[in-house]
């Protein structure tokens, strides 16, 4: 969903973000729709900015919020009015994969006591990159559907182009079903085994919320969920920041599923999206495991020897991504051009590879390591970053760093004036590290877009010069290349033709900027959009026009449309709806794809294509074509009532009556038999660090989590005494991330001037501090001093008949700046999720003392 | 003269973000007070503590929990100037720098004002003080120079949730009995609007609603301004004039007794 969707919602949940003080302007949607008189929920560990304009707080201790939703689903499908609306079932049976059958082999955590069947010991599959941190995994085997008659390995894959051969090689037998939904093997009944024991009073003892209040919410969400009303979740990096994240995101769209609050108009689950590109920074991207669209990007590990082993093991036979091979060779003829022919696999063999985790944490253990020589930190502070004091030992080891950012960060400036440095432990002239730093051009001093978290370009234009010698970051970029190519020009390596081949033409066409050696952003927006390769002026108008057999070029699938003519950059338009009409705002930007703004939206009429009700209409079926107030999410023409094709690839394959067109089964899992490394369903797994032993299951923590074990990177063992609270890190609205951009501006440093521990006056009088009194906070891998706040904010939960106490500390200080303070994550670990590997900041444990 | 003009605070929705505060002193470009290196105050989320020649938004809130959290609010509120229409600082003002502008505002003007500090005392609401750069009396000035470009001051165009509305005193007068009636259907018996009508120094042109008694938002229950006191004084300089003359005449008539 969008955030101006929420506006349309009946009851808003708030779950894994403050939205309120991380998302301030984003945030006027909700408070529009408690203005229509919409309830507002926040279920957070703290009472925060966001609580305080909450029609319910529920409050719940840190990391037990897959116990807090697995107890929603637990409610639902036990109460009346699921059980009697017919609507849900209805929803459920058609849109979702509750009447699919899994295979006889899968074994869940009721019959595993925690954890599900396929477990094994973990061990890494290339001897160069043994640094994927996992502490176990999953054979995904047993987690299949059933398919009868059982799936045979295929033959060799087809070559192409054409590939249609290759995707139609890919076709299984489809799944089994069983529309009463009761069979003991149906994914509806897999579910409602699963949660059974996430019961109300179960929910009070693993979260500590208190059990009325929970009621309440469930309650709450119930009245405004069905044909009439829509529930919409948000949340934020208080879901992603835990070793189990995307099993809480994936609890929350399984409730939302079991709902009907999908695809809707105030429906649907929110990704609030931090940085202002941070979407964009993904869909580009640049992130180590995929490239362009969400593409898997080659690996070593997976078999994707060649351009049609990776065809057939990333493209899906069924559902939209059967077009797969389009966007893949699309996107090679973008890398390299007129290189890439037929022939040569499109130049696929120049593709790097990856040969693991190349993400954040592994990275700075590789540093660690003395693996890495050189880093280029662009828009980032590393050195208050995740266990800070590893991360700058990495740093140390570098030959050389590259910052490029506003002002001389703590990275820049961490051979100088780290604690490490300023306390004795290392001395300066020790640090080999070779520091460049680049003063960065700010967002008005050049062209471009953002891409918010709505999915949705937005032209900004230049509006000054950028002062003395600061350059954009596509100046860096643009000027890196252009360099490497030189240097590269004469080589005979067969392994440097990749690079010699790069398509590399966007040098600005104004002289001034030319000059400046800045390149043009709308050359570089046309190449992502694409464009007939024979025909560099025809822009193409969208994905619907790539093709398998080199003839178009695109950089990237989904942004395919946004520049559909030279004269036609639809990023820059800004003309709003009329008011008071019901619209999704189409001609203001672009939203990817092809300008939809609520996915999935053909959900939001019933099987025969007309809306579930007058109040929640969006998209429906006029008897000729899918019309609304939304670009359709759908085949234009392809009427309710048709059938799937038989033995058919790609949309064709799909019925008329299945919105999840992405996916290979046209509907929206509750139970998700690939892709995910940890498990099909989510299970409460405590944090990796506890002070509480799981009162759910055997299994502590999650059995597949990363865990990178080097000096400095330790844990607390379960319950250890030591370190008896727990902690979790958040941001102000009155300062940005490590502070890197806020702590220089006096009008922002007033505001919240120094490092604060929020504590409860129950634990401060236990341990004798006062408000604003100093407070001394440590972990197994660092100490950290702050101010104290005394509030009653903060609470301690009873926890299975125990009183556990909490500590919040915002993450905003560092060493250099206007104010200076300790950082937070100083006391962070090295610990990540196994799907996505993002650390674990908002849960883990620590001592707390008077200074 | 134009419409009165004015702010409804409505208190309810404020998230306490403090973008008014920034874009305040962006606009008006105020100075952080010591350059942005101050202590945590401990009250709460505000460091910001008053209003002053420098700060003429002010964020406060206010913290309200049971011991057992069962009952709980977090109050916030954007205070600023009331733009009173009687008002005090304006009628104590000696050099004439403070007026009253052609939107029924009340702003000071920098070059005629001596810096004398009348005004400060004259205030109820505590909303004045010397800006250190200028020497003079400041605070806010609902945005003149915005306004008569036909823009809205900064802080209710930095509002994200609508806390901060600005328009004519009529129109914000109907948002806010409309929005007091649906909170008070709604069950929120305790919510009221703060100077919106002339019993209050004959209203004040920036008005709130709050959901609590005035005081706990730290706003006098009954503001008065020096003028309330003209009649009793006047009575007394009256009365003090005749016991002059009783005592001069009287000293008088000893004096000319003794020459005698």
């Amino acid at each position: 969903m969008y955030p101006r969707s929420m506006a349309d919602s009946d009851c808003i949940v708030i779950q894994g973000s403050n939205m309120a003080e991380c998302h301030p302007v984003a945030f006027r949607w909700p408070m529009q729709a408690k203005l229509k008189g919409a309830k507002l929920i926040h279920v957070d560990p703290r009472f925060t900015r966001t609580s305080a304009m909450a029609d319910i707080h529920a409050p719940i201790r840190p990391g037990s919020d897959v116990a807090f939703l697995g107890g929603l689903i637990h409610y639902v499908l036990a109460s009346e009015r699921w059980n009697t609306d017919p609507f849900f079932k209805e929803f459920v049976v058609h849109y979702t994969n509750a009447a699919t059958i899994v295979g006889q082999d899968f074994k869940g955590t009721e019959d595993l006591d925690g954890v599900f069947s396929g477990l094994m010991q973990y061990t890494p599959s290339i001897k160069e990159w043994p640094l994927d941190g996992f502490v176990g995994q999953y054979d995904v085997k047993s987690w299949q559907y059933a398919t009868s008659p059982p799936a045979r390995p295929s033959a060799p894959p087809p070559a192409g182009p054409p590939f249609d051969p290759l995707v139609r090689s890919l076709l299984t037998p489809p799944p089994r079903r069983d529309e009463s939904l009761q069979d003991s093997h149906s994914v509806f009944q897999i579910v409602k085994r699963h949660f059974s024991r996430y019961t109300p009073e179960m929910v009070e003892r693993v979260t500590g919320c208190p059990r009325e209040t929970f009621i309440q919410v469930a309650e709450t969400i119930l009245a405004n969920s069905g044909r009439e009303r829509t529930t919409s979740f948000a949340y934020a990096v208080a879901w992603t920041q835990h070793t189990n994240g995307p099993q809480m995101i994936g609890c929350c769209a399984l409730l939302q599923l079991l709902l009907g609050n999908i695809g809707r108009p105030g429906a649907g689950v929110m990704a609030l999206r931090g940085h202002a590109s941070i979407q964009g920074s993904t869909d580009v991207p640049t992130l180590y495991h995929s490239i362009h669209g969400y593409m898997n990007h080659p690996s070593a590990l997976k078999g994707h020897e060649s351009l049609r082993d990776w065809l057939h093991a990333e493209t899906t036979a069924r559902g939209y991504w059967a077009n797969t091979p389009k966007f893949m060779v699309s996107y090679l003829k973008s890398m390299y051009g007129a290189a890439a022919t037929k022939d040569n696999d499109f130049g696929y063999d120049w593709h790097p590879k990856i040969i693991g985790d190349h993400s954040h944490l592994p990275m700075f253990v590789a540093m660690n390591e003395g693996r890495v020589k050189g880093m280029l930190c662009v828009g980032q502070n590393p050195a208050t970053s995740l266990n800070a004091s590893v991360e700058r030992k990495g740093l140390a080891r570098l030959q050389w760093l590259v910052v490029k950012d506003n002002w001389l960060t703590e990275t820049a400036t961490f051979w100088k004036n780290s604690p490490e440095v300023t306390s004795g432990q290392l001395r300066r002239e020790d640090i080999q590290t070779e520091v460049f730093f680049f003063p960065s051009a700010q967002v008005a001093e050049y062209e471009g877009s953002f891409t918010n978290t709505q999915r949705m370009l937005q032209w900004h234009y230049k509006a000054a010069d950028p002062p003395g010698d600061c350059r954009t970051d596509l100046w860096l970029t643009h000027q890196l290349a252009r360099r490497l190519q030189a240097m590269y020009a004469d080589s005979t390596l067969s392994r440097d033709r990749g690079f010699k081949s790069l398509t590399w033409d966007f040098d600005a066409d104004d002289p001034r900027e030319r000059e400046r050696g800045e390149p043009d952003a709308l050359k570089i927006l046309k190449e992502i959009n694409g464009y007939a390769t024979d025909a560099p002026g025809r822009h193409l108008a969208g994905f619907g026009d790539l093709k398998d057999d080199g003839s178009t070029t695109c950089a990237s699938w989904i942004y395919c449309g946004v520049f559909p003519a030279p004269d036609r950059n639809l990023a820059a338009r800004k003309q709003p709806d009329p008011p008071n009409t019901p619209g999704a705002q189409l001609d203001w930007g672009w939203a990817w794809p092809a300008n939809r703004r609520i996915l999935y939206n053909r959900a939001s009429a019933d099987v025969r294509g007309k809306p579930w009700s007058e109040r929640k209409k969006w998209v429906w079926w006029d008897g000729a074509r899918w019309t609304g107030y939304d670009v359709p999410d759908f085949a234009p023409t392809k009427a309710p009532s048709s059938k799937a094709t038989p033995g058919a690839i790609g949309l064709d394959a799909l019925s008329g009556s299945d919105p999840f067109i992405m996916k290979p089964d046209g509907v929206g899992w509750l139970y998700v038999p690939s892709g995910l490394a940890d498990g099909p369903l989510p299970v409460h797994y405590e944090p990796a660090e506890s002070p509480v032993v799981n009162p759910l299951y055997r299994q502590q923590s999650s059995p597949v989590l990363k865990h990178w074990t080097l000096a400095g990177n330790q844990l607390a063992p379960v319950g250890d005494a030591r370190f008896p609270y727990i902690i979790t890190t958040y941001r102000l609205t009155e300062h940005y991330l490590s502070g890197a951009m806020s702590r220089w501006n006096p009008w922002l440093t007033e505001l919240q001037p120094e490092p604060f521990l929020e504590i409860s006056p129950e634990l401060a009088a236990e341990k004798g501090i006062a408000n604003t009194g100093w407070a001394t906070i440590s972990t197994p891998r660092g100490r950290v001093r702050a101010k104290a706040l005394v509030t009653r904010r903060l609470r301690p939960f009873t926890i299975d008949g125990r009183t556990v106490h909490q500590v919040g500390l915002p993450f905003h200080w560092g060493y250099q700046g206007l104010i200076t303070g300790d950082a937070a994550n100083e006391l962070t670990a090295l610990v990540a999720d196994p799907n996505v590997s993002i650390h674990e900041g908002k849960a883990f444990v620590c001592n707390v003392e008077k200074a | 003269m134009a419409e009165p003009m004015g702010f409804f605070t409505d208190t309810t929705v404020c998230i306490g973000c403090k973008a008014c505060e920034v874009a305040c002193k962006e606009w008006n470009q105020l100075p952080a007070a010591n350059g942005g290196v101050r202590t945590l105050s401990g009250d709460s989320y505000d460091n910001t503590r008053q209003l002053d020649g420098i700060h003429w938004r002010h964020v406060k809130f206010i913290e309200q929990f049971s011991a057992d959290r069962r009952q709980g609010r977090w109050l916030m509120m954007s205070d600023v100037c009331k733009h009173c229409v009687h008002a005090g600082c304006l009628e104590v003002c000696p050099t004439g720098a403070i007026v009253r502008t052609e939107f029924d505002t009340v702003d000071i003007q920098s070059d005629a004002c001596n810096g004398c500090r009348d005004c400060i005392g004259a205030c109820p609401f505590g909303v004045i003080d010397i800006n250190p750069v200028s020497g003079t009396a400041q605070k806010c000035t609902l945005c003149y120079d915005r306004l008569k470009g036909g823009l809205e001051p900064a802080c209710a165009k930095a509002c994200p949730t609508q806390s901060i509305n600005f328009g004519t005193i009529v129109d914000l007068k109907k948002l806010a009995q409309a929005r007091l009636g649906t909170l008070q259907r709604a069950g929120e018996t305790r919510a009221s609007l703060y100077g919106a009508d002339e019993h209050m120094l004959g209203g004040l042109n920036s008005f709130y609603l709050l959901v609590d008694r005035p005081e706990v938002y730290g706003l006098p229950t009954d503001p008065k301004i020096p003028s309330r006191n003209l009649k009793p004084s006047a009575i007394w300089s009256v009365f003090g004039s005749v016991a002059l003359t009783l005592m001069a005449m009287v000293s008088f008539r000893n004096r000319g007794t003794r020459d005698v």
